[in-house]
């Protein structure tokens, strides 16, 4: 289905294959995500979060089953042109923000526009700094991004993540890091994106309150979903 | 960001900026060893080129005589030999046959630039009751001199030789007591010259051949010693004086003369030089290595500082030969800078040491010798290196599996 952003068939993760300490964390996953969806994924620690996220966002093959983003089967593709559906199809935000402190955070954002087509110019300039303008970090644009809070950072992540205008926004703990304020004001923020751009969001989070402000909970326990449903409304 | 810098160029610049200090240290290293190798290699060439020039500033670079003339036992027929010893014969001054002819087919050699026809023998100088030994060099003033320079060595006088003008060197003069505008008479096992004029005085930097050399036309030099139009030599320069032996080797049988290289003349002188090029070498390439190992050190440990910023990189849709180059530049980077200012520093260190380091008389020790293929071969040879010595840490960056290097 063209629709749907990402599709998940069945699809398993095991490490040491072959080994006695063989272990299987993800057991046959079926997940669909359509476009514009805004979504968390739960789950205990050690259930198998972190790897299918690393899954769905091409960081890592899946041990059997299949992926699709945009409708695209991504099992028979190599590592060149994964990478390149990855930057253009798939924003990052971590946890850890994980911006690279050697840029400012203007050519942070411009970073995977300046990865995709190889020179700078003012079209990817004006583009990132529209961006952080609209998260209200334009003024920070010619900051070092260790020059910046916790907060801004992970608000540059997140324009960061938008700048390829991707499909899906996959955010690893997005909040984890930051004071409650600034937890609410990217939660806010990526919230305003998805409604005004459309783009989807699955977003990782041990938070409740995070994600009860989702549309949907998907809950994953010991590498199996157990709910993947419309989230309850928030308390 | 300049719009005409690549992505790759951007981060590895930014890399290096980022951790200055770091690299700061590493192209400080880098232009040490740089320094180093261009100060040794220009001190060596100057070194080189000055003990070179003193070998040959009396002597050509190949000579062409005759074959020494050999005795052969008889035979009375088939096998056997009539006098089984046999002794070596008299070497007579003799002439090279059809010299002329040879002389215009050696013109026409392109490795040879300058060709001269020399009647040279014994004889004694004398001037009132004083004789001294001298070898006699008749020659044609013209291409001689593109021989031996001898106008660049006149101390006295000036170079003119006319039938009845002789040059001589400052310890003939000397021991003779005589200056320019003096006669003296020179005395062959067969004949005596006239007197004739000293118009210069020479000093061609070698005792011996200041006190031995008389320089006299070569028609007065043919007739002196009963050679007449003939020569005992034909003297050449060539354009690569060490491919003397090389060229010598194939005019001999070309010529049918035997032909003398000055590299086979001064073997020791040759294999001195030799030898202390390879020295030299092999402290260069030891430097290098050293170089090599440093940015290499330096790289590894970026590598594994960035692996986080590699990780996102990846992330982001960097794809593995990218990662490769941006560390390769690096390493490229390195490696020139260190190499301008390596070249910088060596090429002050060149400049003290010669202005400092003089001959007891104040004259320079070792000629400076400011190579421009010398300072693009060290920029050439360090960028390499850092080239190379970034490709394990490059490779090992693109690699990296953005997972494990995002999780750190």
């Amino acid at each position: 289905m063209a629709d749907d952003v990402l599709r998940l068939e069945k699809v398993r993760k095991s490490y040491n294959i072959g080994r006695p300490t063989e272990t299987e964390i993800l057991h046959g996953i079926d997940l669909t995500l359509g476009r514009g969806e805004f979504a968390a994924l739960i789950g205990p620690s050690g259930s198998g979060k972190s790897t299918l996220l690393n899954i769905m966002g091409l960081l890592d093959r899946p041990t059997s089953g299949r992926l699709f983003v945009e409708g695209q089967d991504t099992s028979a593709l190599g590592d060149r042109l994964l990478t390149r559906l990855r930057g253009r199809s798939i924003g990052f935000v971590f946890q850890h923000h994980l911006l690279i402190t050697a840029f400012t955070a203007l050519e942070n954002v411009m970073m995977p526009m300046l990865v995709e087509r190889g020179f700078p110019d003012a079209k990817m300039k004006k583009r990132a700094l529209d961006l952080l303008t609209g998260l209200g970090l334009g003024q920070w644009q010619h900051n070092l991004a260790n020059a910046l809070s916790g907060g801004q950072q992970q608000r540059v992540a997140v324009a960061r993540a938008l700048a390829m205008e991707p499909a899906l926004v996959l955010a690893d703990e997005p909040t984890g890091n930051l004071d409650t304020k600034s937890a609410e004001g990217v939660f806010e923020m990526m919230r305003e994106v998805n409604r005004k751009s459309g783009t989807s969001f699955l977003i990782v989070t041990h938070s409740l309150e995070i994600a009860r402000g989702c549309d949907r909970i998907i809950e994953l326990v010991d590498g199996q979903l157990v709910q993947a449903g419309a989230a309850p409304a928030a308390a | 960001m300049n719009r005409w810098v690549p992505f790759e160029w951007i981060a590895a610049l930014r890399f290096l900026r980022e951790g200055r200090l770091q690299t700061l240290f590493i192209i400080s290293g880098v232009s040490v060893g740089i320094a180093v190798i261009v100060f040794m290699s220009a001190l060596l060439t100057g070194l080189q080129a000055n003990l070179t020039k003193r070998v040959l500033s009396a002597q050509a670079h190949i000579t062409l005589q005759p074959r020494d003339e050999i005795a052969r036992p008889l035979r009375l027929g088939g096998k056997d030999v009539e006098m089984a010893i046999v002794q070596m014969p008299l070497q007579r001054v003799r002439s090279i046959d059809q010299w002329q002819g040879l002389v215009r087919v050696l013109q026409d050699d392109p490795a040879i630039v300058a060709v001269s026809p020399v009647a040279a023998g014994s004889a004694l100088a004398v001037r009132g009751d004083a004789t001294r030994a001298v070898s006699i060099v008749g020659i044609e003033p013209d291409s001689y001199f593109h021989i031996v320079r001898l106008p660049d060595n006149i101390v006295a006088g000036t170079v003119r030789l006319s039938s009845q003008d002789i040059v001589i060197g400052t310890e003939l003069a000397r021991y003779l007591g005589i200056g320019v505008g003096d006669r003296l008479t020179l005395t062959s096992g067969a004949r005596t010259s006239g007197a004739l004029t000293v118009t210069a005085i020479f000093d061609l930097g070698s005792r011996p051949v200041n006190e031995r050399y008389v320089y006299i036309p070569l028609r007065t030099a043919q007739s002196l010693l009963d050679l007449i139009g003939g020569v005992t030599s034909i003297e050449l320069t060539i354009a690569d004086v060490y491919a003397a032996e090389t060229v010598a080797r194939r005019l001999q049988p070309m010529t049918g003369a035997a032909a003398y290289s000055w590299i086979a003349t001064n073997a020791q002188f040759f294999s001195a030089v030799q030898a202390q090029s390879l020295s030299s070498a092999v402290i260069r390439l030891f430097v290098a290595l050293s170089v090599a190992l440093g940015i290499a050190s330096v790289l590894v440990v970026s590598v594994i500082q960035r692996s986080k910023d590699i990780g996102i990189l990846r992330a982001m849709g960097t794809s593995r030969g990218q990662t490769l180059r941006i560390f390769l530049i690096q390493g490229a980077l390195i490696g020139l800078v260190g190499a301008v200012v390596g070249s910088l520093l060596g090429a002050g260190g060149l400049l003290f040491f010669h202005d400092h380091v003089r001959q007891a008389d104040g004259s320079e020790l070792i000629p400076l010798v400011f190579e421009r293929s010398l300072f693009v071969a060290a920029a050439l040879l360090a960028t390499l290196t850092g080239v190379l010595a970034a490709m394990a840490p490059a490779l090992r960056a693109s690699r990296l599996d953005p997972v494990v290097a995002i999780r750190g």
